[in-house]
């Protein structure tokens, strides 16, 4: 827990790998992942003499379109630079990134009831990775370079310092996800690192205007440790300013198996990159027509979707929040209730069942679940095989004889059958005991192999059990 | 060929021989690829014996300069540091003339990396003039130069930053052409400064010269500053120039430096123009000077960031006595490169650097827009802008090899069509002291058939036509 007389700023860096079919600058897949090392790569990945590299045009739009949904500025031109800097995994020894003249600049996305600015959105390529023999880093005897991923589409984000707590931070790291992932630029898959959170923490004394020296840190592969890396540095600074030491300027990556920051790398002396026009790519012109048909392209985002869902069909908040985490999700719920379900178990279902049957099919299995001919273990039985085979549902209730039992006098024999087999449970529940009925009405159902109507079946026991006073008596 | 007096072997053979004969002296070839010649040669042999024949240039011996990649062929951008690099691919102008026929001698020498006005900053040997020994091919793409000059290729392919095919077509006496920024692909073009560089031929004619382009010229997918324009690179070449408005800049006419015998030869050419029918029209270019300060700022940034890629880990040469992955990095470059390419790559690095970048290369930036703008004005009143290509004849070798200065402004007059990205051409007026003395035919951007329509009709004008060095 953080001391109530400080407070944590924090603004984000996320890197996203795009999900488009070819690399950045090249035709190679980026399909990279479980590829031998260094097969998924051509010339100019590999940063090979007099190769030249050619924007990836569905890039772009992935990031023109990702920052309309983050309501960002998009200016008339924008361009490639380079971004000079030695590293064994920098085959041409710069990265082609974005410098004064991003894609997009000054949006703002709103989590759970705070707007957290965006600075940017811009497009990059990423590196190659390296793999140590060894533990770590320093005692490595040796280092091998693997170019696969080597300018695989990276889009980088950064937010201004609008957040101020560990849950915040990863909040708005879900947000961007699921964002992301509307609007089909990215899977955002963290553990694949399709999502990489590098949030910028400082702490100052609550009130203070003045920023506090920050850290940045890395290695958060998942929300948990996103969340619990921000929450240790935060503790970590708070216990050093307090006990009189100084928070230094630097990179602090997170240890899963030790759940602790370290020092990585100092950023007091800031590294000169040499920015420069790309002088291989031309400037972007981006026109409004262009901007036009992409906006309309963009799918209605999460948080208009979850207003409508709860006023077109009066769905709580709760079941509003959990069809639209997805938008596939919604889709599917969206779809079902077009092919004729009622929503609200239309929603049920979907939420509780995650449906592999087409909406047709689950909307056939409410409407024959609501109209009594099936119960809802049966209903979930039939959707399963409905999936699997393709099959109409009626049909499948129709060929195994699925439908419900709900003829009297066959489900009466069978509850004077139960009752005379449990006495201790009818004295129970002639004792008062009403909640007794229960397990004779699964009696019941068991008894017909899961197709008696359990309306009916409590209802003929319920006659066994309070029989009418003798009018005559 | 198309005649069957020849075939493309014996024309092949006779080059070898040649070369054989002659490039002991001239050194223009830093290595040869007999082997991939003759087979090419043969497949072109049986196309014009079935009388099928690919176009112009099928059977035609090339001779490439070493900054192009060539699929399966050492290519070092005449650095020791790619020592043993064997590109996968071929550059995309080469693709196109393997395509149509045409046979590859081998490499030849060129500045290291491009850079240089003499060939003397090859990492392996300096290039002799074909006209006289002790004197530099100029350059830095000497050695294809020399090549063509002494008779050892028809064809040889340069590029051009600053005027690396001119100067080296004027001291050597042939025909050169710098094409617009963008008419050819330099996709597989080793890098020296990208916005500036372009690939373009050397021949003996004007004729021979649009033909090249004709094929190497077209937009290219693969290089996204290769523009998509029609290649109409023969379509007015036997026009003349009655009609025309010639400009001429007294900034050029009346360069620091110019010797008499070029400027001579360069007023000669302009009467000959003027009587077969073309204006003289006075132009200005008034950024000129400043244009080669911009120059050797913006050339040396790009060139510092291409050039990072050669740490010896790659390709290339490594040096493999460094114990640490900085000390390969240091060592690999500090011996691969030459002493020209570090001062550049210093040069480059300094105009970049933090808080040095607004004072350098922003402003230099600034002057070659200024540059582009003189020569968008100048274009307003006239078609072409002619003038010396180089302000010398080719000069002895070691001259200039102690002051950096002094070679820099060898590029004075043809640098500026590069910070503006002009078509120009170079090609024989004449001879000063018994060396060649190229004139420079400039024309707006994408304007490469008026710039060749005007160098034929000086070529029928005048009479004088590119020869070979005499042995």
């Amino acid at each position: 827990m953080i001391a109530h007389n400080w407070e944590a700023v924090i603004g984000m860096e996320v890197h996203v790998q795009l999900n488009t079919a070819s690399k950045m600058f090249c035709s190679c897949s980026t399909d990279y992942l479980g590829a031998p090392p260094n097969s998924n790569v051509c010339p100019v990945c590999l940063g090979m003499p007099g190769v030249l590299p050619v924007a990836n045009r569905l890039a772009v739009e992935k990031v023109l379109k990702t920052a309309l949904a983050l309501n960002c500025e998009i200016p008339e031109k924008s361009k490639f630079d380079r971004k000079n800097y030695f590293y064994p995994d920098l085959p041409k020894g710069y990265q082609i990134s974005q410098y004064d003249l991003p894609l997009s600049r000054s949006g703002w996305i709103d989590i759970g009831g705070r707007r957290v600015r965006i600075t940017r959105a811009h497009l990059e390529e990423d590196t190659g990775s390296l793999k140590h023999a060894g533990d770590a880093l320093h005692a490595a005897q040796e280092s091998l370079v693997d170019l696969n991923r080597s300018g695989m589409p990276l889009m980088e984000i950064v937010s201004e310092p609008d957040l101020h707590s560990a849950e915040e931070a990863r909040d708005y790291a879900i947000a961007l996800r699921q964002l992301l992932r509307y609007v089909g630029a990215s899977e955002a898959d963290m553990e694949r690192g399709q999502l990489r959170v590098e949030p910028n923490i400082s702490v100052r004394p609550r009130g203070a205007e003045e920023l506090g020296v920050k850290t940045e840190l890395k290695n958060l592969n998942s929300f948990r440790a996103l969340h619990r890396g921000v929450e240790f540095e935060i503790r970590r600074q708070v216990e050093l300013l307090t006990s009189g030491g100084k928070v230094l300027q630097e990179t602090r990556g997170w240890s899963e198996p030790e759940q602790r920051t370290f020092s990585q790398r100092s950023k007091e002396f800031a590294q000169d990159y040499r920015y420069f026009p790309e002088p291989d790519l031309p400037p972007i012109s981006i026109d409004p027509g262009w901007i036009d048909r992409l906006r309309g392209e963009l799918p209605e985002l999460p948080g208009p979707r979850r207003l409508r869902l709860m006023e077109a069909h009066g769905l709580s908040e709760q079941d509003a929040r959990e069809l639209t985490a997805e938008r596939a999700t919604a889709d599917y719920f969206e779809a079902v209730v077009a092919a004729g379900a009622e929503a609200k178990p239309a929603a049920n279902w979907v939420i509780q069942e995650s449906p592999a049957a087409t909406p047709e099919q689950l909307a056939s299995v409410i409407r024959l679940v609501a109209g009594g001919t099936i119960n809802r273990d049966q209903g979930r039985e039939v959707l399963a095989e409905a999936a699997r085979t393709g099959s109409q549902p009626e049909a499948i209730v129709r060929e195994r004889g699925l439908a419900q039992l709900s003829d009297e006098s066959e489900l009466g024999a069978i509850a004077d059958r139960v009752l005379a087999e449990n006495p201790k449970a009818v004295a129970d529940y002639r004792a008062g005991k009403r909640e007794a009925i229960g397990p004779l009405v699964g009696k019941v159902i068991a008894a017909t192999e899961r197709r008696a109507n359990a309306q009916v079946a409590r209802r003929l026991l319920e006659e066994r059990l309070n029989p009418l006073p003798d009018g005559e008596g | 060929m198309r005649r069957r007096e020849t075939t493309p072997s014996e024309v092949l053979e006779r080059h070898l021989a040649d070369i054989e004969a002659r490039d002991g002296e001239v050194r223009a070839f830093l290595r040869l690829v007999p082997r991939l010649a003759r087979a090419q040669a043969a497949e072109a042999d049986a196309r014009y014996a079935a009388g099928a024949p690919l176009g112009p240039l099928d059977g035609i011996p090339v001779a490439v300069k070493d900054v192009l990649c060539v699929d399966g062929v050492e290519t070092t951008a005449g650095s020791r540091i790619l020592k043993g690099f064997h590109p996968p691919y071929d550059a995309t102008a080469i693709a196109r003339l393997r395509a149509a026929g045409s046979v590859f001698l081998g490499m030849t020498n060129c500045d290291e990396f491009a850079m240089g006005s003499s060939t003397e900053n090859s990492g392996y040997h300096p290039t002799h003039n074909p006209w006289r020994l002790d004197r530099v091919p100029g350059g830095s793409s000497g050695g294809s130069a020399a090549a063509v000059a002494a008779g050892m290729a028809v064809i040889g392919l340069g590029t051009d930053t600053g005027g690396s095919i001119r100067q080296p077509a004027a001291l050597c006496g042939v025909v050169g052409v710098k094409p617009t920024y963008g008419r050819v692909s330099r996709y597989g073009l080793i890098a020296f400064a990208s916005s500036l560089d372009q690939i373009g031929p050397f021949t003996r004619s004007v004729t021979d010269a649009a033909q090249v382009l004709q094929v190497i010229a077209g937009h290219d997918p693969r290089d996204a500053t290769s523009g998509d324009r029609p290649i109409d690179m023969l379509a007015a070449l036997e026009a003349g120039v009655e009609g025309l408005r010639i400009g001429v800049a007294r900034e050029y006419s009346e360069v620091e430096g110019i010797e008499p015998g070029v400027r001579g030869r360069v007023d000669e050419a302009l009467l000959k123009l003027e009587a077969a029918g073309a204006e003289l029209v006075d132009v200005a270019l008034p950024h000129t000077d400043y244009g080669l300060a911009a120059y050797y700022i913006v050339a040396p940034a790009e060139a510092s960031s291409n050039l990072a890629r050669f740490d010896g880990i790659k390709y290339g040469a490594s040096d493999a006595s460094a114990e640490t992955l900085l000390e390969t990095y240091l060592r690999t470059r500090r011996q691969g490169f030459g002493g020209e390419v570090r001062r550049r790559i210093m040069l480059g690095t300094y105009a970049l650097s933090s808080g040095y970048y607004d004072a350098y290369y922003l402003k230099a930036q600034k002057v070659r827009t200024l540059v582009a703008r003189d020569f968008a004005q100048a274009f307003e009143s006239c078609d072409v802008i002619v003038s010396a290509t180089s302000p010398t004849v080719a000069f002895e070798i070691g001259a200039k090899t102690g002051d950096p200065l002094a070679m820099y402004l060898c590029d004075v007059l043809t640098l500026g069509g590069n910070l503006a990205g002009l078509a120009g051409i170079s090609l024989p007026c004449g001879m000063a002291d018994g060396l060649p003395v190229g004139l420079q035919v400039l024309a707006p951007q994408w304007r490469e058939a008026m710039a060749l329509r005007v160098a034929r009709a000086y070529e029928m004008a005048s009479g004088i036509t590119a020869q070979v060095a005499p042995a």
